[in-house]
């Protein structure tokens, strides 16, 4: 059974898994994790208390008085640093009714000067946009060379509707496409499975074979816009679908852009939409990077995302290290099996969550960027420059919405799309405002859409490239995003033997639960504030008009007539073959699956059918409960 | 399980059904209750209807809480409540919480879902609601 007891503090001492952390008083109100807050190269001691006064609760709130100012403890930390500004006045006047956090509950200081950020370290650090570590950016003219991708998710019902929603966003300004698939597809079941019970369309839409993925792409200009498609488990599947639909067009496959999530570590480790054990998994994405290097050279195989980490209650720092980790598992897998990091390396692409504190997303991107390229190179020999290129998608936070007043959502958003354009996106999702309730109406996802563009071309930010950059904040806590990586890398390598083995072990399953927790539990507490939460209330109770997008039966049932027409009307004995060559592939384990997989989807295989196979070659994962 | 059962709830099987596994709020649930003093049982995720009855009748549990953001909860949760009545578990608190629209929310209570939490929610509403026995008349 994958049931699990755990028991009420008292009973038992000790509940095993992730309830030994969490028995009795461990409970952590405040940030348990040490606090790294000195930059990366400097002789930091581990856990010094860079805001200690502001971190406890309301009982000592008296007793801060007492405490050096928050300045002063780091004085400490870089002590050797020269220039270091002189302590504060006491911080007599700050406030002690809330945390002053970061929304990953680290401190932050009062202050931050000229001993954060030398300019002497500048080449070594930041380096001007385009050059190594590309802490500033990717490229030398940023968005003014040109402007990230608008790329909308959206996904409902059948492939008719998803394909009118697309026309629909391109007509007003999206600029590239992406494909949210339904409960069933995500998991390899065609919709009439009994598992598939209830899911049909509700989050994304259904494909199950090559029929549908020629519906929803129908009339898009496939050579012209990229396509994203969020699949993890089935990835391999759902993207020959995509390659041969563009075949069947007549578009080449080294025309087509875009690309598959098709990231199946954190699958284990936040969003559980795994079928199969990580081993096999692993291998068929490292056979999806050898097909895309030399087949569709412009599309990224994977995009290694820590969107679904931190949604499921990971710090900033988590998200950035475990989505960074996973990167290295998949490098040291293709590497392993023979591919070149200098050909591989350029096509993989990151996708990360920016959630609502604002210095600390632009310090995670920026980070991102720079721990990136000098894992590529020190740890993996690359010399290619595009190798070293940490490019990334982002979506504001799902998580950081709210069905309580939920106009403000809009806010939350905006507010988040703009760290996400000032930590350098190469592409950008913005929630809806109704996302907390329903899936996105027309006009909700219009004004979401409209956001990103009212940043584009009339705030100014894109004028000018990485325009936080040496700023002393932004820096600091850029340092601390590094120093921070570095540390999980070393524990998930000397503890663990790597990020597979880590994962097996729930190792950052763990960490994003306790973190999950004591999150929940300070806004239980209050002393942290979401507005219109546990806080500013008035008018929660104002009925709101939040149209509800139903899936139609209707929908459903040409859904499954095209379903029942594909199994009736194919070629029985193509279909036949291909899947029995794409079980041999499997057993054998030596030749990439890619090939097989393409003719079978050919032969009009659904999409139940090629999991099933690959089912009954590989098993089936099932993950122990923990909470 | 009879109905002559006192209302006092003090073990709970925290479910989730159907295909969704953002598990987040189950097990933030999970360990807030069990904080509480509650004894919880987690069934982990991709449960079906059968599944969460069957655990509910084994567990000997007092109330369950579903948690589901599928959307699928307006066929889901039907099947378990009637899942539960074949096994006798009609008195066992039923509860949810997740993205669960407003109008869905009314029909589930009639369906005898007492309550159903949105994102947002505080976990002490979740507490205070089984302490004061979850909806259920002694």
């Amino acid at each position: 059974m994958q049931r699990k007891v755990v028991p009420p503090p008292g009973l038992l001492p000790v509940a095993g898994g992730g309830g030994e952390k969490f028995s009795g008083s461990k409970v952590a109100l405040r940030p348990t994790t040490p606090l790294r807050d000195a930059p990366s190269d400097s002789p930091a001691p581990n856990g010094a208390p860079g805001g200690a006064p502001l971190s406890d609760s309301g009982t000592q709130g008296t007793a801060s008085l007492e405490v050096p100012p928050a300045d002063s403890s780091s004085t400490a930390v870089s002590g050797s640093a020269a220039s270091r500004s002189r302590p504060h006045p006491p911080a007599s006047a700050e406030r002690t009714d809330v945390q002053l956090i970061t929304t990953s509950s680290e401190p932050v200081e009062r202050l931050y000067g000229p001993a954060h950020f030398r300019e002497a370290d500048y080449a070594a650090k930041l380096g001007n946009p385009g050059l190594p570590p590309y802490t500033r950016g990717l490229h030398p003219t940023g968005y003014r060379g040109k402007l990230w991708t608008m790329r909308m998710f959206a996904g409902f019902g059948s492939a008719e509707e998803t394909n009118a929603r697309f026309h629909y966003l391109l007509a007003n300004g999206n600029t590239g496409l992406s494909i949210a698939f339904d409960m069933p597809t995500l998991y390899g079941y065609d919709t009439d499975d009994p598992q598939a019970e209830g899911e049909f369309g509700t989050c994304g839409v259904a494909v199950c074979s090559l029929a549908d993925m020629e519906v929803l792409l129908e009339g898009l200009p496939l050579d012209q816009v990229s396509t994203s498609m969020t699949i993890n488990s089935p990835a391999s599947f759902v993207w020959a679908m995509y390659l041969v639909a563009a075949e069947k067009r007549g578009i080449a496959w080294d025309r087509l852009a875009g690309t598959t999530q098709n990231d199946i570590l954190k699958e284990y480790i936040a969003q559980k939409e795994y079928i199969f054990p990580p081993r096999p998994s692993l291998k068929l994405v490292v056979d999806t990077f050898a097909f895309a290097t030399e087949y569709v050279p412009r599309w990224n195989p994977v995009s290694i995302s820590g969107y679904h980490i931190r949604e499921a209650g990971a710090t900033a720092l988590q998200e950035l290290a475990f989505t960074l980790a996973d990167g290295i598992a998949y490098v040291q897998a293709a590497v392993d099996a023979g591919l070149d990091v200098n050909e591989f390396g350029p096509r993989l692409s990151f996708f990360f969550d920016v959630h609502n504190d604002f210095l600390e997303e632009v310090a995670k991107l920026r980070a991102a960027r720079r721990v990136w390229a000098k894992v590529m190179r020190e740890r993996f020999g690359a010399t290619n420059e595009r190798a070293l290129w940490c490019r990334f998608h982002c979506q504001t936070a799902g998580v950081s919405l709210f069905a309580e007043q939920p106009e403000n959502n809009v806010v939350r958003t905006a507010i988040q799309a703009l760290a996400a354009v000032l930590g350098g996106a190469q592409s950008l999702h913005t929630n809806s405002l109704d996302e907390a309730i329903a899936l996105p109406s027309e006009k909700a996802a219009r004004i979401a859409l409209r956001t990103q563009q009212i940043l584009a071309y009339e705030s100014g930010v894109a004028n000018t490239v990485d325009p936080l950059g040496g700023s002393y904040a932004i820096e600091a806590l850029t340092d601390r995003m590094e120093a921070g990586c570095w540390e999980y890398f070393r524990r998930i390598d000397a503890e663990y033997g790597g990020m597979v083995e880590a994962i097996e072990q729930s190792f950052p399953q763990r960490e994003i639960a306790d973190s999950a927790y004591r999150y929940q539990r300070e806004i239980d507490s209050k002393e942290r504030l979401v507005v219109g939460v546990n806080a500013f209330t008035e008018g929660n109770d104002e009925p709101v008009s939040i149209p509800i997008h139903a899936i139609s039966e209707e929908s459903k049932q040409r859904h499954l007539a095209r379903l029942r027409r594909v199994r009736g009307e194919r070629d029985a004995i193509h279909h036949a073959e291909a899947l029995a060559k794409l079980e041999r592939v499997a057993r054998d384990g030596r030749e990439n699956t890619m090939p097989a997989i393409v003719e079978a989807v050919r032969a009009y295989a659904t999409l139940g059918e090629l999991c099933g196979v690959l089912r009954m070659v590989y098993g089936e994962y099932r993950e122990p409960a923990l909470v | 399980m009879t109905a002559a059962a006192p209302a006092e709830i003090r073990r709970v099987l925290i479910a989730k059904p159907g295909l969704d596994g953002h598990d987040r709020g189950a097990k933030v649930i999970a360990r807030a209750l069990r904080d509480a003093g509650f004894e919880v049982v987690y069934t982990g995720i991709r449960q079906t209807p059968e599944m969460i009855a069957e655990a509910a009748l084994q567990e000997d549990v007092d109330a369950i809480g579903l948690s589901i953001l599928s959307g699928a909860h307006m066929t889901l949760f039907p099947r378990i409540v009637e899942e539960l009545r074949k096994r006798g578990l009609d008195d066992v608190v039923v509860w949810a919480g997740g993205i669960i629209p407003a109008a869905d929310a009314a029909k589930l209570r009639e369906m005898g879902i007492t309550a159903v939490f949105g994102p947002g929610s505080p976990t002490t509403e979740t507490i205070a609601f089984l302490r004061a026995g979850g909806g259920r008349s002694a």
